[in-house]
């Protein structure tokens, strides 16, 4: 007998799950803003979401005999973890596996909102490099980056620019004593000394428009700024920034009210825009899901769980 | 003071931001368009140093038109557009500004190998065209842990191949022979790196031996989830490229170089799964200025009687 799993659905991520656990589960899909039908309900013994659609209490006390919930993706903030806690449901999670995909996108975007490459591209396609040559671009070889947030995904983002023979800077609330990148313990101080500045600090009211118009002057009319943590950079003063030549340029992959992107950015020539693709490959989706598969395998096996949340 | 600057002939410059420097210097001629040869008749004897580009050389005629010419100044890594016969048959010196762009020719080789895989450009269009508020926007191929092929692991080769390291990419090269001084693995089979590999960057020089040497045969090798990136001229078969990339043989490509540019094919345009640039694979404007001021240096060297820095070999 098949155990009965619930799987939000979560066409967002589209995640390659379902043929990976039908061999082994009866999978029941929950559909986007449904409820569990009563006559399922009581049969459901594990349930299976994203980092995106979360879960709510209300879910998990709809759930009688829940045993377990596997969450794929790395991130635990829309999970209800006092709820599953106070019915001691354990929960696992998938950590780590996007933070060098994360970092080579961050990485991608400095090149193309240094070189142009975009930008070439438009260029190209509208028909316009018969009028002449592009623009020139800024080197970024043997230049200063600054990093913000030396956690998991800056420190890959550090050795890609070591491949550069870039000189590595960064900014983090306390100096780590277990590398050889310039620290600088005041963020303007560091987006004074660098050419470009990358932003992979987690996101949290404590980051919250870490990146103000102050930081941005700093940077210069020479830098540019790529962003890969949500709510970190204030989008006002950037778009300021930019229209004014306060900097040079600047790559996205998160905005503040996505998918909602200003026009004021989508207009732009400077800028690189990204529908939020950090951990968006194929190879990355795989791995979440065998690994979410992983954990539940585990849990009915009566195996130690691999990936527990601490 | 006037008196005492040499005269120079200015040909050609692809960074214009010599010509104020030069003319601190210098008396500098610059033939109009299309009159080159009557305006070089009547300064011809002033004339002690020629600049030219990667561009646009001196063929013998106009090498042999200036009695007084006592140097030729190549800006730009390739003199090909130059006869050098003619200058060495002359016994002059030449110069020319090499390795200045070698690496920010990597760096993009590196980026159109991002952009290719992590569908950038083609991202960049989706959330400009407001596409995303109707849907997400489809996956890009991981690039870090993959393989890569160079073909021709010369400068640029090496340079990029040190990126690669850093991205952890498996590394291995084709070229007509196997280098003692580094450790990537060697094909001497283009066909055979390619069935190995899941990139393959193009940096090989360009020479008979080889023209059009990425051909049908190779991107069917290279596969259906292969990519391509290109900065070499003349080293892929282009039409063969398109068709290749219109059928699936390969899924995408990264390319700076183009048969006949500016004139790029509606088919390739007409493309999602390209990224291509205006051969700007050294538009840095650092880079520029780096030839810049070799130009100088050489042209400073030889009117105060030091070793030229640059000479061509």
């Amino acid at each position: 007998m098949k155990p009965d799993i619930l799987l939000v659905e979560d066409i967002s991520t589209a995640l390659p799950i379902l043929e990976l656990l039908e061999p082994h589960y009866t999978v029941h899909v929950l559909p986007e803003d449904s409820e569990v039908p009563a006559a399922v309900a009581g049969r459901i013994r594990a349930l299976v979401t994203t980092t995106n659609k979360g879960v709510d209490g209300a879910l998990i006390d709809a759930l009688p005999n829940l045993e377990m919930i596997a969450n794929a993706g790395a991130h635990l903030d829309r999970i209800d973890l006092a709820a599953a806690r106070a019915r001691a449901i354990p929960v696992t999670y998938t950590p780590g596996i996007s933070v060098a995909e994360v970092a080579d996108l961050a990485f991608a975007l400095l090149l193309s909102a240094a070189r142009l490459t975009c930008e070439g591209d438009r260029y190209v396609r509208a028909g316009r490099w018969h009028d002449g040559m592009l623009r020139f671009g800024i080197r970024v070889n043997r230049k200063r980056l600054g990093i913000v947030g030396l956690g998991r995904i800056g420190r890959v983002v550090a050795k890609r620019a070591r491949g550069f023979a870039m000189e590595v800077h960064y900014h983090e609330p306390n100096e780590m004593t277990d590398v050889a990148y310039r620290y600088h313990a005041d963020l303007i101080e560091l987006a004074g000394a660098v050419d470009f500045l990358v932003v992979t600090c987690t996101s949290g009211p404590e980051t919250d428009g870490l990146i103000n118009g102050r930081v941005l002057s700093a940077l210069g009319s020479g830098g540019v700024l790529v962003n890969m943590a949500r709510r970190a950079v204030d989008e006002a003063a950037l778009i300021d920034a930019l229209e004014n030549g306060v900097i040079a340029g600047a790559a996205l992959d998160t905005f503040a009210h996505e998918p909602r992107v200003p026009d004021a950015l989508t207009t732009m020539e400077n800028v690189v825009l990204q529908a939020h693709m950090g951990t968006k490959t194929w190879e990355t989706k795989r791995a979440f899901a065998a690994r979410t598969a992983a954990n539940l395998d585990a849990h009915f096996a009566g195996a130690p769980l691999p990936d527990p949340v601490p | 003071m006037m008196a005492n600057k040499p005269e120079i002939l200015v040909i050609h410059t692809s960074a214009p931001k010599v010509l104020p420097e030069l003319e601190k210097r210098f008396v500098v001629h610059r033939p109009p368009e299309g009159g080159r040869d009557a305006f070089v008749a009547g300064i011809a004897e002033r004339i002690r140093a020629l600049v030219v580009s990667t561009f646009v050389g001196a063929d013998a005629g106009l090498i042999g038109s200036l009695p007084n010419l006592e140097i030729v100044i190549n800006g730009g890594g390739h003199y090909d557009s130059t006869d050098v016969d003619a200058v060495r048959a002359r016994g002059l010196p030449m110069t020319y500004t090499p390795l200045v762009t070698t690496e920010d020719v990597a760096d993009h080789v590196v980026s159109l190998l991002l952009h290719a895989a992590r569908r950038m450009c083609e991202g960049d269009r989706f959330v400009r065209a407001g596409a995303w508020s109707h849907g997400p926007m489809s996956f890009g191929a991981r690039v870090h842990g993959k393989k890569l092929g160079i073909v021709g692991l010369g400068h640029i080769g090496r340079a990029v191949a040190r990126r690669a390291e850093a991205f952890d990419l498996d590394v291995s090269y084709n070229g007509p022979r196997r280098k003692d001084d580094v450790s990537y693995r060697y094909y001497a089979d283009l066909a055979e790196m390619a069935a190995a590999v899941d990139f393959m960057a193009v940096t090989c020089g360009t020479a008979p031996e080889t023209h059009h040497i990425v051909d049908r045969r190779v991107l069917q090798a290279l596969g259906g989830e292969g990519l391509l990136v290109n900065v070499a001229r003349r080293c892929v078969d282009q039409t063969a490229l398109i068709a290749a990339l219109k059928e699936g043989i390969i899924a995408g490509a990264g390319l700076d170089v183009f048969e006949s540019e500016p004139d790029l094919p509606d088919a390739l345009l007409a493309m999602g799964n390209v990224v291509l640039t205006p051969h700007m694979a050294s538009a840095a404007f650092e880079a520029k200025q780096d030839q810049v001021d070799m130009i100088l240096a050489n042209l400073d060297a030889h009117f105060s009687g030091q070793p030229l820095p640059t000479p061509i070999p």
